[in-house]
């Protein structure tokens, strides 16, 4: 079983990125890692294709500047190859755009199931996923917090507000799972030197047939008008527990008239 | 004109699922009446039979409401797409823009309209600026909400809008019922595939994260996932609803559902206790809109502390406790 997993490579959120001022892009110069999300689907990924026969994961991402560092974690975690689209034409692309060519990157390597996060982390659109399948005409399970392949279908936890369903469905599919379900592994010292030289293809936007003029600037269809800071939020009074805190905890609920 | 996505509250309203289909409409849909009222008339797409929702949604000034009947095992997303676009195609006048809840469904259903219509989305909508369809332009917060961006549609698709709950307030109008439209299925080859074989409620007591007056979330300091039961049992001791940060959800000590911020929840409570959560802008832009918030964190320089009405440096292992006992104390 050929399992893809979608893999953003963002700016590390400890070192919290900028808008670009003149670009009004997120200003990516900075080195990429592994969307935290990401290495959910990942974990999952592994987990699926060990349990199955002849079970394989590939990463398909897409990074400015020919970005690396994260597809290599996630090489070292266990996929077997990955690819990147790196294309200066697609500086501004919006979500629809950036699912045209994961789509097309995914219909190439034509796996019976894509993993996703729900979400990015920086972006947090979280349309990309549902706009995959629709492109590559497939099935899709949004939300999954649990994932099994049995005889050609997906059986999925599908979070809902109560509680999930359990969703089935055909593969080939599209699922998007959350962040927490499984706890992803650390790369082993083995698994860091052995993705140093696992596969990584590059295809170009030429190669997926994809139009240059339908992502990048050119096929966005938003553009940012402004730009303002959020209005911030006076702190109020703070003070130290002296093993009291809990009476004064009290008195603040009386005043607000919750208790 | 514009559409909005109506939802029942809990989500789906899928009967064979279900076992029996729930008919209140979700907060976020009357919200979103609300403000799409401001831009034109108001029409509704449903997943459902139209008549269980069609009297809410016209007290609330909704004039029609699409409605695709029962879905069955179905999920929302590819159904509910192809039926709009079937449905434009065959000459039901199309909107100038249509809105819905950043929700499960909501996302899936905009989703797959914007591959049909190689329309854009605008997501996580907190406000939109305009006085109708054709100039609006939408904030969403940025960087976990340190900047807000605006943002416009440059093309002809029609204008999607994702945007997120308790950016607006529902308002009733008295309208009368609103008359309701069978929309035909659409084609949807294998993309309506997946099938609801079961559903599951969790055991809870109490409101709902997002519709609760109070809430109490629980971070990192907590230290172990056992811990979550101060929260649980603080939440339910003031009539509140538990939550969580990005930090435990993400440890998989509560599910998804439980999370606050900017990837989760946006919640406006009266009152918002965080214990042993930091504040990490991702965590504020989902909370900072609480009309009171308390922290308790051991660490002084915490960023909570910056927006909260009162903070409480300490540890909140002994915090929570002394404040439960005392509670119950008085309950009793």
């Amino acid at each position: 079983m050929k399992i893809v997993v979608c893999a953003k490579q963002i700016p590390d959120p400890a070192d919290p990125s900028e808008l670009n001022p003149e670009t009004k892009t997120l200003k990516r110069d900075v080195k990429l890692i592994l969307d935290e999300s990401d290495s959910y689907g990942v974990e999952i990924g592994l987990q699926l294709a060990d349990a199955a026969e002849q079970g394989s994961v590939t990463l398909v991402s897409m990074a400015p500047h020919e970005e690396t560092n994260g597809l290599r974690t996630a090489l070292a975690m266990g996929a077997e190859d990955a690819i990147l689209v790196s294309d200066s034409r697609l500086l501004g692309s919006d979500s629809l755009a950036t699912a045209k060519v994961l789509a097309a990157a995914i219909a190439q390597a034509s796996p019976d199931l894509v993993i996703a996060a729900t979400e990015s982390s920086d972006g947090y659109t979280g349309t990309v996923p549902e706009q995959i399948a629709e492109l590559l005409g497939w099935p899709s399970v949004t939300f999954a917090k649990a994932v099994e392949v049995q005889n050609g279908n997906v059986h999925v936890q599908r979070q809902t507000e109560e509680g999930y369903d359990e969703v089935v469905c055909p593969l080939p599919c599209v699922v998007s799972v959350t962040a927490g379900v499984v706890e992803p592994r650390f790369p082993s010292f083995k698994g860091i030197m052995a993705a140093k030289s696992k596969p990584l293809a590059q295809p170009s936007l030429e190669d997926l047939a994809i139009p240059a003029e339908s992502v990048g600037w050119a096929g966005a269809g938003q553009e940012i008008t402004a730009i303002a800071d959020a209005p911030a939020r006076q702190g109020g009074e703070v003070i130290e527990d002296e093993g009291d805190a809990h009476e004064r905890l009290i008195t603040f609920l009386e005043e607000l008239k919750v208790l | 004109m514009i559409w909005i996505y109506a939802e029942t509250s809990g989500g789906s309203s899928n009967s064979q699922a279900n076992g029996q289909a729930n008919s209140k409409v979700a907060p976020i849909t009357l919200e979103l009446a609300a403000k799409a009222r401001e831009l034109g008339p108001v029409e509704a797409v449903f997943a459902g039979d139209g008549q269980t929702v069609a009297a809410e949604l016209g007290a609330h000034g909704v004039i029609k409401v699409h409605a695709t009947g029962d879905l069955g095992t179905k999920l929302a997303g590819p159904k509910v797409a192809s039926a709009m676009v079937e449905a434009w195609a065959m000459g039901t006048p199309k909107p100038d823009a249509v809105l819905f809840g950043t929700t499960y469904d909501g996302r899936d259903v905009a989703g797959r309209l914007s591959v049909k219509l190689d329309a854009p989305v605008l997501t996580n909508v907190v406000e939109l600026h305009g006085t109708d369809a054709a100039s609006l332009e939408a904030t969403e917060p940025a960087f976990g909400g340190v900047v807000n961006v605006q943002t416009r549609f440059t093309g002809d698709a029609l204008p999607i809008f994702l945007v997120r709950p308790k950016s607006f307030v529902a308002e009733e109008t008295g309208g009368e019922p609103a008359e309701t439209n069978d929309l035909a299925a659409g084609e949807t080859g294998r993309t309506a595939e997946a099938e609801i074989l079961n559903r599951f409620a969790e055991e809870t007591q109490g409101p709902k994260l997002d519709e609760a007056d109070i809430v109490v979330s629980g971070g990192r300091g907590l230290g172990s996932a056992e811990n979550y039961q101060l929260i649980d049992t603080l939440a339910s001791l003031l009539g509140g609803a538990p939550g969580a940060s990005r930090a435990i959800v993400d440890a998989g000590w509560v599910p998804y559902s439980y999370q606050v911020g900017q990837t989760g929840k946006v919640v406006k409570p009266s009152v918002y206790v965080a214990c042993g959560i930091s504040g990490a802008t991702q965590h504020l832009v989902g909370m900072k809109g609480a009309k009171n918030i308390i922290a308790i964190n051991k660490d002084p320089e915490a960023p909570i502390f910056a927006v909260a009405d009162l903070g409480i440096v300490g540890d909140l292992h002994k915090v929570l406790p002394k404040l439960i006992e005392a509670l119950q104390a008085r309950n009793s």
